[in-house]
């Protein structure tokens, strides 16, 4: 949330003093925990239910959580709750990371040459990632998928797109204050050229910034896939993910709670635990931290 | 200060033209372009297409369209519905109303109560309090807005009966007070990510300034505890909440579009979703535009505020 | 070990008394003590200084006082009587009535210590409301003496002036005026000059001194600079590692160190004037730390060679265009080096020295074209680079190779410092990479370092460890010149005596050319075989170190040296400066046009600028 500042990390990384610190914020651990369980969860644990997430039990619609075999009871089709859950967890999370990379090699490529060339191409592409900004994300993510056929890829793509920004802001500020800094001088001095300059002295020590803005941007990356699917604009039924079964989820909400309730936690759960990942990864890759 | 509003009125208009450039790629991104409507129905030849092309000028160089296009927008001639044959910024700013009304009041209620929280939490740092906001903050953060507006009306409107689940005003019934009622959930549920938001920036602004060398001098001339926060700290740490209220308008324009959703809403987030269910692109268009513009003018406004409040930038030049 | 402190003067009671006071701060779990058992008295009146390195517990001891370390991360113990007061047994209340009424104190930075968005006026204000019950219009007539007390002109208006318009010397002196509200007995002013220029230095110095007469004020005075303790203290009180070392009369510190840790301070200050009668660049003494025994250091070489110039700078050239207002209309610019012109010769070393803003480091850098010139020739070794491309500049550079002030980012973190040391010798592929790992051994061993310490990285190192690795860096690619970018100023001051000790050997050695920017008037007396003096983007005055140092012409070059404070208490210069002169600034109207300079000669190899009426 506050800006991110020029974080020189070192080796100590190997050391074990982030570690430490990473360890010793109890919310990152839990966020980290939860994250690994909630992965492990959604690869194997289709395998070891009785349902599948297809099958349809027309004799037990509705069926309430804790009743009999359904754990987390079952949707108007008599289908599994939890199965559905974790086959939506697969294509949310998959999502979520998916985006996460794209948004990255945008943004690190048109923050990095932005920050590092500046001048007019530097000022047009921030300009531009400005007038991004400036669309409502969830504006921009409708319009788009109401052009475009919603498939897995085009969600990702589209997510990516509209998320790409930040990332490019974070690392545009970052290189253009590293690029100033005494030792890419020294480097410059010595002969060292662009690239190397970019990708030797500048990108290391930017790292800290990028990877807690790639946390985060996981996040918000499985926010808004859950939000276009709710809308009806993302992943199409019969293809769960944890955004459209909160979509059909709303029309019973009064006589099966239990099927808008499930999924939104699992939402919350995942979303929460990589923002406190973001925020445990900001605290201990920040060398200030060491100061008393 | 004249010079520095007409710079920043200049950004202005150059991030304008950008943005609108931005809109009309993603009109004619769409199947078909702006002829999509069109293309989807059946009694339309390709023949039949290409002379509405003709007629439209959508056969014209790509410049040239944008810029009809453009100049049409800025006269206010945002085209018609396809769904009603209204023009389309009537119709938006039929709409706008509602909208403006919850996300003030959302505002209102996030400043108000992240202010609080946000110094609370730095002034106490590390206590008990100071955590469970973090906590809480993190989770409101990461919290669907739609889903949270589930939540509410199960427990307010459906479990308790407290709140009406949906709508402006009873029909019927207009009054002041029925108003205010079914203002309550979708201004709670859309206040939450921005009272999150404002917890979170106020504590880290708030931090920063306790640590000031002048917050240093004014206890070493010995102003009271009480007289450093108010008096020297409050104003230095609220400074940048001016840009931060500014950089929120997106922020809640996307929230009030869930949470009109949500609570069946009559305002501009309502009118986008419907539109796009009838491929009514015009209107489509016109409200991504609106809202970029409504977003440019809120950070104008919020720099402008802010060179007012900080004597380091208004007395100079 | 805990001496004594002698208080010869101490016929009546101090004013104030710190007895066995000791700081721990939160660490971690535990508690780290940085102030072990500190005492010393301040009398009535008396100035009392209170001298260290870095990390010595000065300024901890200093703020322990009024008792402005948070409570949560600092626990102190020991006593601190005022007027016969415990002030460690005062509840919140009662300390905050003594704050800035009876004890006032004053910081190292006016940049930040002053709020910025309250008007100056009112900040003084504020005291005389808190203290001394004064209403709006009482204070407001107090406050405006207070700015003439403090010699800032046109009070009236400056009142409603906001501290960012100001410059650092008028703001410290905001600073003294809230400070003297309330006329305090004791004055605690931490470093209050450290962040200014020395001309401003002597300004603020004389402007304390003064007031301290005026109103039998008692000056506890914390600094880590000997100068400008032998200018001001009665008595001084020396600090290492959070413990008192020594502690007497200042003319007997100066003159007879008890301690070896004093006897190495004082060994490895610099003091103007000392080189008078040397004309080479002298090495700074050694003295054990724990021991004090000298290690008398041998004579320099003749290290310059006379037939050719090495570096040729001829009429160099650089602005910043300050544009504003729409459109970007260029409303300014800043001449921040205007037609410099210098020599300087293989093995020589020439010193840029001049207050901030004088365009010293951007000539520097313009040099290497880090900044590029507007104009001006840079013919290096018979190379013109400024006439270079891109290409031809890069394998050009490295003939000249620059060191900078801040040894903490001139390192790349996340490289180890062999790797740093490596990389200038494969990007000019000087070495291929096995005989390069010999050469960044040998070239650790060159500056002082363990050769086995290059697979370590840069914050394991101090700073003068660092700035050593710096230098190996800029030695790989065997530069003929070396641009040193106030390359020893971050350092305290017994390390800068040992990196300068060490340029100096390299030099011998090896012969390079330096450059040696520097605001250390001091430092480049000794360091120097010729000066430039630089003010407002220009050079006003340039020859041999001991021509401008022992013969000034220009009023400016004048107007520096007798503002410096010399570590010689017999030899106090800080007279009563008490103009307010401000340093001027280089920013110009776009359509100034430099006035045609014309230098005059003052003797062989000393030149000055021909001045004018401003300078009467």
């Amino acid at each position: 949330m506050a800006t991110i500042q020029a974080i020189p990390i070192s080796r100590s990384f190997l050391e074990g003093a982030v570690v430490k610190r990473f360890l010793s914020h109890r919310l990152a651990t839990f966020g980290l925990a939860t994250i690994l369980l909630l992965t492990l969860a959604c690869i194997v644990g289709p395998w070891l239910l009785p349902f599948t997430d297809v099958y349809i039990d027309m004799m037990q619609r509705f069926a309430a959580p804790f009743s009999g075999w359904h754990v987390l009871g079952t949707d108007a089709m008599g289908r599994d709750t939890l199965a559905r859950l974790l086959m939506a967890g697969r294509i949310s999370l998959s999502i979520g990371f998916s985006a996460m990379v794209v948004s990255m090699i945008i943004g690190l490529c048109v923050g990095l040459i932005a920050g590092f060339y500046g001048g007019i191409l530097g000022t047009v592409l921030m300009r531009f990632v400005d007038a991004m900004l400036c669309f409502p994300s969830i504006f921009l993510l409708l319009a788009i998928s109401a052009l475009i056929s919603p498939s897995v890829p085009a969600i990702v793509l589209l997510i990516a797109m509209t998320s790409w920004m930040e990332v490019a802001r974070v690392v545009e500020a970052q290189t253009r204050s590293l690029k100033t800094r005494e030792f890419t001088l020294a480097a410059q001095s010595y002969g060292a050229g662009g690239f190397r300059l970019m990708l030797r002295e500048i990108l290391p020590n930017a790292v800290a910034p990028i990877v807690v803005a790639a946390t985060l941007n996981v996040a918000n990356a499985i926010l808004a896939e859950s939000y276009i699917s709710f809308l009806g604009f993302g992943i199409q039924p019969p293809t769960p993910s944890w955004g459209n079964m909160l979509n059909s989820a709303q029309t019973y909400l009064t006589s099966a709670p239990w099927l808008a309730i499930v999924p939104g936690l699992a939402i919350t759960l995942a979303v929460t635990s990589f923002n406190f990942l973001g925020d445990g990864l900001r605290d201990a890759l920040d060398p200030r931290a060491d100061q008393p | 200060m004249a010079t520095f509003l007409l710079r920043r009125f200049a950004q202005a208009a150059l991030l304008l033209v950008i943005v609108s450039m931005i809109g009309f790629a993603i009109l004619h991104l769409a199947p078909g372009g702006p002829l999509s409507q069109y293309a989807v129905d059946g009694n339309m030849t390709q023949a039949d297409l290409d002379r509405l092309a003709e007629q439209l000028g959508l056969n014209r160089p790509l410049p040239i369209q944008y810029a009809e296009w453009f100049f049409r927008m800025l006269q206010g001639d945002w085209g018609l519905s396809y769904r009603d044959q209204q023009p389309v910024l009537h119709i938006i700013l039929s709409h706008l109303g509602a909208t403006l009304e919850l996300m003030l009041t959302a505002t209102v209620l996030a400043m108000i109560l992240g202010v609080w929280v946000g110094t609370l939490g730095a002034v106490r740092r590390y206590s008990l309090f100071d955590s469970l906001a973090t906590i809480g903050a993190m989770v409101a953060l990461s919290i669907p807005t739609f889903w949270f507006g589930l939540v509410i009306i199960y427990v307010f409107s459906v479990g308790l009966d407290w709140l009406p689940s949906g709508n402006r005003y009873t029909i019927g019934d207009g009054s002041f007070l029925n108003r205010i009622h079914h203002l309550i959930g979708p201004s709670l549920v859309l206040a939450l990510v921005s009272t999150a938001v404002w917890s979170r920036y106020m504590r880290s602004s708030m931090l920063d300034v306790i640590n000031q060398d002048y917050i240093r001098t004014a206890r070493a001339k010995g102003v009271s505890e009480r007289n450093i926060l108010f008096r020297h700290a409050m104003r230095n740490a609220l400074l940048p909440m001016i840009t931060i209220a500014g950089v929120q308008i997106p922020t809640l324009l996307s929230g009030a579009l869930v949470t009109e959703t949500v609570f069946t809403w009559p305002g501009m987030g309502r009118l986008f979703l419907d539109s796009i269910s009838y491929r009514d692109y015009p209107v489509v268009m016109g409200i991504l535009m609106f809202s970029a513009v409504l977003v440019l003018l809120g950070s104008l406004l919020a720099d402008i505020l802010y060179s007012v409040a900080d004597p380091r930038i208004s007395r100079q030049g | 070990m805990k001496p004594s402190v002698p208080n010869p003067s101490a016929s009546s009671d101090p004013l104030l008394l710190i007895d066995d006071r000791t700081v721990s701060f939160a660490a971690g779990k535990g508690w780290n003590t940085v102030v072990h058992g500190v005492s010393l008295d301040v009398g009535p009146g008396e100035t009392v200084a209170l001298v260290g390195e870095s990390g010595s517990g000065k300024s901890v001891t200093a703020m322990s006082i009024l008792g402005l370390l948070s409570a949560r991360q600092a626990r102190t113990t020991g006593r601190v009587v005022f007027k016969d007061r415990d002030l460690s047994l005062l509840n919140a209340d009662e300390m905050r009535a003594l704050r800035g009424s009876d004890i006032a104190m004053i910081f190292q930075e006016p940049m930040t210590s002053l709020n910025p968005v309250m008007t100056c006026g009112a900040q003084i204000a504020e005291s005389l409301t808190i203290h001394r019950g004064l209403n709006r219009s009482e204070a407001h007539t107090e406050t405006l003496q207070l700015f003439d007390r403090v010699r800032i002109s046109d009070a009236a208006r400056r009142f409603d002036e906001y501290p960012h318009s100001l410059s650092g010397g008028m703001r410290q002196r905001i600073m003294i005026a809230m400070a003297l509200a309330c006329k305090p007995s004791l004055l605690i002013a931490d470093e209050p000059t450290t962040a200014l220029d020395v001309t401003i230095q002597a300004q603020i110095l004389a402007l304390i001194k003064e007031l301290q007469d005026e109103e039998g004020m008692a000056v506890l005075f914390i600094t880590h600079d000997m100068g400008v303790v032998a200018e001001i203290s009665d008595r001084t009180v020396v600090m290492n590692k959070g413990r008192v070392v020594e502690a007497g009369p200042t003319a007997a510190i100066f003159s007879d160190p008890a301690q070896g840790y004093t006897r190495s301070l004082l060994s490895a200050v610099p003091r103007l004037g000392s080189m008078k009668d040397r004309a080479l660049p002298e090495r700074f003494p050694v003295f054990d730390r724990e021991t004090g025994v000298v290690q008398a250091s041998a004579d320099m070489p003749d290290t310059v060679v006379r037939e050719k110039p090495l570096l040729e700078v001829e009429g160099l050239t650089t602005r910043f265009t300050l544009r504003q207002g729409f459109l970007g209309r260029v409303s300014g610019r800043v001449h921040a080096v205007e037609n410099v012109a210098f020599t300087v010769r293989a093995g020589e070393t020439l010193s840029l020295v001049g207050e901030s803003g004088c365009g010293k480091s951007t000539t520097g850098r313009s040099i290497l074209r880090l900044t590029e010139p507007d104009a001006g020739s840079v013919v290096l070794d018979g190379t013109d680079i400024t006439a270079l491309d891109s290409k031809g500049l890069r394998s050009h550079r490295r003939h000249m190779q620059m060191i900078f002030q801040d040894p903490y980012s001139s390192l790349n973190p996340r490289r180890s410092v062999g790797d740093s040391i490596l990389e200038p010798l494969l990007v000019n592929r000087l070495a291929d990479r096995s005989d390069a790992q010999g050469m960044v051994r040998e070239l650790l061993q060159q500056v002082g370092l363990d050769p086995e310490s290059r697979d370590r990285y840069p914050h394991e190192f101090s700073g003068g460890q660092r700035q050593r690795i710096c230098i190996a860096r800029a030695l790989a690619v065997e530069p003929k010149l070396i641009v040193a970018d106030e390359s020893v100023s971050a350092l305290d001051v017994s390390v800068k005596a040992q990196v300068i000790n060490l340029m100096l050997d390299l030099q011998a050695r090896m012969g390079v050319a330096y450059l040696f920017i520097s605001h250390d008037m001091a430092v480049v007396e000794r360091v120097s075989h010729r000066v430039a003096v630089m003010y407002l983007g220009e050079i006003v005055e340039i020859g041999s170190r001991q021509a401008v140092f022992g013969n000034p012409q220009h009023p400016y070059t004048k107007r520096l040296l007798s503002a410096v404070p010399v570590a010689d208490p017999s030899r106090r210069r800080i007279k009563r400066i008490l103009d307010s002169r401000e340093i001027q600034s280089p920013i110009r109207d776009p359509g100034y046009r430099p006035p045609q300079r014309r230098f005059i000669d003052a003797g062989p190899d000393h030149r000055y600028m021909e001045w004018n009426d401003s300078w009467a």
